[in-house]
C-alpha cells in the first residue's frame, strides 16, 4: 500500500529519455516531457529553486516504482471502500484517506496524503552528461540549454510557416483572414512558471525575449497550425469574483419583499433579515442597535452598505449575533447586511459593492502565539545581561 | 429690554439662516427690506417667540424658546445635564425644545386639585431620550407661576462617592453627609430667595447646645446657618423639607410646593458607601435620603413630586433597564405608587427636524456634508433620532 511518505528523492525521466530518442529530438522531447510532469501554478510561488537543487537525489527506476506502488495502491484502495477501481479519480482518494486516516492536525501540508508521484516528487534535472563527460545536449555549453534550445523550436516553427506563407503566395491562395489563434482568456506563462517548465534559472531579459518570439510567431496571419505548441505556453485566466449566490428575492405573507443573508468575522457570526418596509430600524438580538452598539464606528460599519448604495431609510433589519468581540459582529453583520441585499440589487451595482469590498469575508484571524516569544510578534524583553 | 435683545438676535440669526437656505455660499448682504419679509417664514419652523411655558401648547411642539437669561441662573443653579450647560455656554443662550412629555406635565400642573394628596409624576424614557430636560422644562414653569420649587439635581449624589459621612447627632443610627447637604441648601437658597423671607418657622430647632432657632423666624436665617455650620446640615436639610411640608398647603400665605427629583431610583436601590467596619450602608441610614422620602410620600397636599428614573447614574442597574419597574425596584415601587408614568420618547421626525436646524442655525455642524440630504439621513442612522446620541454626534461635525 503506496501511502507515499514522500520525503524520499529520486530521479528521473530525462536520464531515460536521453537513453531512449537520438539527438534530432531531443530538444522536442525533453521539453514534452517535461511538461508531462508540471504542477499547479498556485505551488509555483511557494516552490524553492529547482535548477539549484543540485544534481537529482532520486533515482530513475526509483521514481518508476513509486509510481507502480502508486497505482496498485490506488486500486487496492477503490477495493476497501468498495467503488470501481477503474474509475477511482485524485478527489476519491483524497476523500478516502481523510476517512480511513482522521487527523486533528489544523496544518494541510502535515496531513496524511497519497498522491500521484509526479505531484510529491519535485522536478530535478537529471545528470546531462554521459559517462565520458560529453554532454548530450548540443547548446549545453551556453548555460541555458533547455531554454536556448525552446527559443530555437520557436524560431524553426516561425520560419516554418512563414515558408509555408510563401508557398500559398506563390500559389496564390494568400489570404489576410486566416483563422487566428484564440487569446481571449489566457494568458502568458509567469517568469516563475517557465522557469519551473524549464527546471532553468532565466533573467527578466530571456523571458522578455522569450515572449516577444511568440509574439512575432502570433503576427503572422498563418500561425494557426502551430496552435498547440503556443497553448502550452499560455494560462486561463482564473474565472472573476467567485460568483456570488444571488439568491431571489422571498415574498411574506402581507407582499413585502425580503430576503437573508449571512457573515462572518474573526470568530462572530451575525445573520440579518432585510425587509424592505420602507422604515429605518434595527433591531439586534432584540435591542435596539443605538444600545447594542454603543461605539459610533461599529454603528458606521452597519451603515456603510446601505449608505454606499444610497437606500439608507428603505429596509427594515432584524440581526442576530453572537461570537467575537463588538468589532468582529459589526463586521460580521455588515458581510451579512452586504449579501442580504444583493437580492434587492441589479447587476452592476452587485459589481460596484464587490469592487467597495463588502462583498469580501476579511480573512485576518487571531495570529497564533509563538514559543519563545511573548505574543505573536513581540518578544520577551530583551536584556543585555 | 429681553424683548428688544430678542429681536435683534433673531435678525442677525435670519441674516445667517438664509445663505444656508438658498444656495449656502457665504454670506450675502441683502437689503433690510427682504430679511422682514422672509424673517417668519424661516424662524418658524424651529423657534418661537412663546418663551413662557404656561402659554405654551401643542402647536409649539418641536419648537425651540429661549429661557430668558435673566431666569437662567436663579432657576437653573444646579438641575441641567452638564453637556448642555456647556452648550449653553458655547451658544450663548438657552433654547429648550418643547415636547410633548413636559406640555403633558404642565397641563396636569395647571388641571390639579391642590387641595387633594399631592400627585406624583414620573418621568421615564430609554437613556438619552430627554427626562432630565423635560423635568427642566416643568421647573421653569414652576417657576414662573411662582411656586417654590425644590429641585434636588441628582439623587444618586447623594447616595454614592461620599468623601464624609458623619454619624448623625439627631438619630444615632444615620449617617450624615454634610459637604452634599450644604450645596443643596446653597443653591436652593439661590432658586427661591423671594420666599425664604416669607416662610416662618411653626417650630424651634435646637441644634447645640448653644445653638437653636426659634419659632418664628425665618427660613432665610434657617438656610444661611445650615449653609455655614455644615457639621448639621442634613439636619437642616431635613428640619426645610419638614417645614415646607407643612406649610405648603396652607390656607394663609399658601404657596404652591414642586418636589422636583432627578434619579429619584437613587433613593431604593444600594449605596456604594460604607460604614468604619467596611459594612454597606443602606438608603434608609443616610439622613438625607431618609427626609426625601418623607418628602415624596404623598401625605402632605399643596403641590406636586416629580421625579425621573435615571440609569445613568444608578446603581447596580443593568444598562437595558429603563422601566419603573425595573429601576426603582420592589420597595421604591410601592413607596412611589400611585403616580402618573410620562413616557418620554425619542426624537420624533419633526422634532428631529428641528434640532438639525437649530444646530445648523447655530452653525454648530461645520462639516459641509451635513448640509445636504444624505448627510441628515446619515445623522438618523447613526443616532436613530436619540437626543444625546445625536448630541454627541453633531459636537465633532
Amino acid at each position: 500500500m503506496a501511502a507515499s511518505s514522500g520525503r524520499t528523492v529520486g530521479s528521473f525521466l530525462w536520464k531515460c529519455g536521453n537513453f531512449c530518442f537520438n539527438f534530432n529530438t531531443v530538444s522536442s522531447n525533453l521539453t514534452r516531457q517535461v511538461l508531462s510532469r508540471q504542477l499547479c501554478v498556485s505551488a509555483v510561488f511557494h516552490r524553492k529553486n529547482l535548477a539549484a537543487a543540485g544534481p537529482e537525489k532520486f533515482s530513475e527506476e526509483f521514481i518508476k516504482k513509486q509510481v507502480e506502488e502508486f497505482n496498485i495502491g490506488k486500486r487496492h484502495l477503490a477495493n476497501m471502500m468498495g467503488e470501481d477501481p477503474e474509475t477511482f479519480t485524485q478527489g476519491d482518494i483524497d476523500r478516502s484517506i481523510a476517512y480511513l486516516f482522521p487527523s486533528g492536525l489544523f496544518d494541510n501540508k502535515a496531513k496524511p496524503l497519497m498522491k500521484h508521484p509526479d505531484e510529491v516528487f519535485p522536478k530535478q534535472r537529471a545528470v546531462q552528461w554521459g559517462a565520458d563527460g560529453r554532454p548530450f545536449h548540443f547548446l549545453f555549453y551556453t548555460g541555458k540549454q533547455s531554454y536556448y534550445s525552446l527559443m530555437h523550436d520557436t524560431f524553426t516553427k516561425a520560419l516554418a510557416v512563414e515558408k509555408h506563407q510563401d508557398r500559398l503566395r506563390g500559389k496564390g491562395l494568400f489570404t489576410q483572414d486566416a483563422k487566428q489563434i484564440s487569446l481571449v482568456g489566457s494568458r502568458w506563462l509567469l517568469k516563475e512558471e517557465l522557469e519551473e517548465l524549464l527546471v532553468e534559472t532565466i533573467s527578466d531579459h530571456d523571458y522578455a525575449r522569450f515572449i516577444q518570439l511568440m509574439e512575432r510567431l502570433l503576427s503572422l496571419p498563418y500561425c494557426s497550425a502551430e496552435e498547440d505548441f503556443v497553448q502550452r505556453y499560455r494560462r486561463q485566466l482564473e474565472i472573476q469574483s467567485s460568483k456570488q449566490q444571488v439568491q431571489p428575492l422571498q415574498y411574506d405573507q402581507h407582499g413585502v419583499a425580503y430576503s437573508t443573508g449571512d457573515g462572518r468575522r474573526k470568530t462572530a457570526t451575525g445573520t440579518v433579515l432585510l425587509r424592505d418596509s420602507g422604515s429605518g430600524s434595527i433591531s439586534i438580538n432584540g435591542t435596539n442597535y443605538v444600545h447594542y452598539f454603543p461605539v459610533l464606528q461599529d454603528r458606521e460599519q452597519l451603515m456603510f452598505p446601505l449608505h454606499f448604495m444610497g437606500v439608507l431609510g428603505r429596509f427594515d433589519m432584524q440581526c442576530s449575533v453572537s461570537g467575537g468581540g463588538h468589532s468582529s459582529q459589526a463586521g460580521a453583520l455588515r458581510l451579512a447586511i452586504s449579501r442580504a441585499m444583493l437580492s434587492f440589487l441589479s447587476e452592476g451595482q452587485v459589481e460596484t459593492m464587490r469592487q467597495a469590498g463588502l462583498l469580501t469575508p476579511d480573512p485576518r484571524i487571531k495570529e497564533r502565539k509563538k514559543p519563545g516569544q511573548e505574543g505573536a510578534r513581540r518578544k520577551f524583553t530583551w536584556k543585555k545581561r | 429690554m429681553a424683548l428688544h435683545r430678542l429681536s435683534f438676535r433673531l435678525r442677525q440669526t435670519v441674516a445667517q439662516v438664509r445663505p444656508l437656505h438658498g444656495s449656502g455660499c457665504g454670506q450675502q448682504q441683502e437689503a433690510v427690506g427682504m430679511e422682514l419679509e422672509t424673517r417668519p417664514e424661516t424662524l418658524s419652523i424651529f423657534r418661537t417667540q412663546e418663551n413662557d411655558p404656561a402659554c405654551q401648547s401643542e402647536q409649539h411642539l418641536g419648537q425651540y424658546y429661549t429661557v430668558p437669561p435673566s431666569h437662567f441662573h436663579t432657576v437653573f443653579p444646579h438641575g441641567l445635564p452638564p453637556r448642555y450647560q456647556q452648550q449653553v455656554k458655547t451658544f450663548n443662550e438657552g433654547c429648550v425644545m418643547v415636547r410633548q412629555p413636559a406640555l403633558e406635565l404642565i397641563s396636569h400642573l395647571k388641571r390639579a386639585d391642590y387641595s387633594k394628596p399631592t400627585m406624583r409624576y414620573l418621568l421615564y424614557g430609554v437613556k438619552g431620550s430627554g427626562k432630565t430636560m423635560s423635568l427642566c422644562h416643568t421647573v421653569h414653569y414652576c417657576s414662573t407661576q411662582g411656586w417654590l420649587v425644590l429641585h434636588i439635581p441628582d439623587a444618586h449624589l447623594w447616595v454614592k462617592n461620599c468623601k464624609e459621612l458623619l454619624p448623625s447627632s439627631y438619630h444615632a443610627s444615620r449617617f450624615d453627609q454634610p459637604i452634599q447637604a450644604s450645596n443643596w441648601l446653597r443653591n436652593f437658597r439661590t432658586t427661591n430667595e423671594h420666599f425664604l423671607s416669607k416662610i416662618k418657622l411653626r417650630q424651634r430647632y435646637v441644634w447645640t447646645k448653644r445653638e437653636s432657632t426659634e419659632e418664628g423666624r425665618p427660613l432665610g436665617e434657617l438656610v444661611d446657618m445650615g449653609v455655614s455650620r455644615v457639621k448639621s446640615s442634613s439636619d437642616v436639610v431635613g428640619a426645610v423639607l419638614k417645614e415646607l411640608r407643612l406649610q405648603a398647603g396652607g390656607t394663609e400665605g399658601g404657596f404652591r410646593l414642586a418636589v422636583a427629583v432627578d434619579g429619584v431610583n437613587g433613593l431604593w436601590g444600594r449605596t456604594t458607601l460604607k460604614k468604619e467596619d467596611k459594612s454597606p450602608v443602606a438608603p434608609e441610614e443616610l439622613t438625607l435620603v431618609h427626609n426625601l422620602r418623607k418628602m415624596i410620600n404623598n401625605d402632605w397636599c399643596g403641590g406636586a413630586v416629580i421625579a425621573t428614573l435615571s440609569q445613568t447614574g444608578s446603581l447596580y442597574a443593568p444598562s437595558s433597564a429603563y422601566l419603573p419597574q425595573e429601576l426603582l425596584g420592589e420597595e421604591g415601587f410601592d413607596s412611589m405608587d400611585p403616580f402618573v408614568p410620562v413616557p418620554v420618547s425619542l426624537y420624533s421626525e419633526k422634532e428631529f427636524e428641528s434640532c438639525y436646524l437649530y444646530y445648523l442655525d447655530r452653525h454648530w455642524l461645520q462639516h459641509p456634508h451635513s448640509r445636504t440630504e444624505e448627510g441628515k439621513k446619515e445623522l438618523i442612522f447613526l443616532s436613530n433620532r436619540n437626543p444625546s446620541v445625536l448630541e454627541r454626534l453633531c459636537a465633532f461635525l
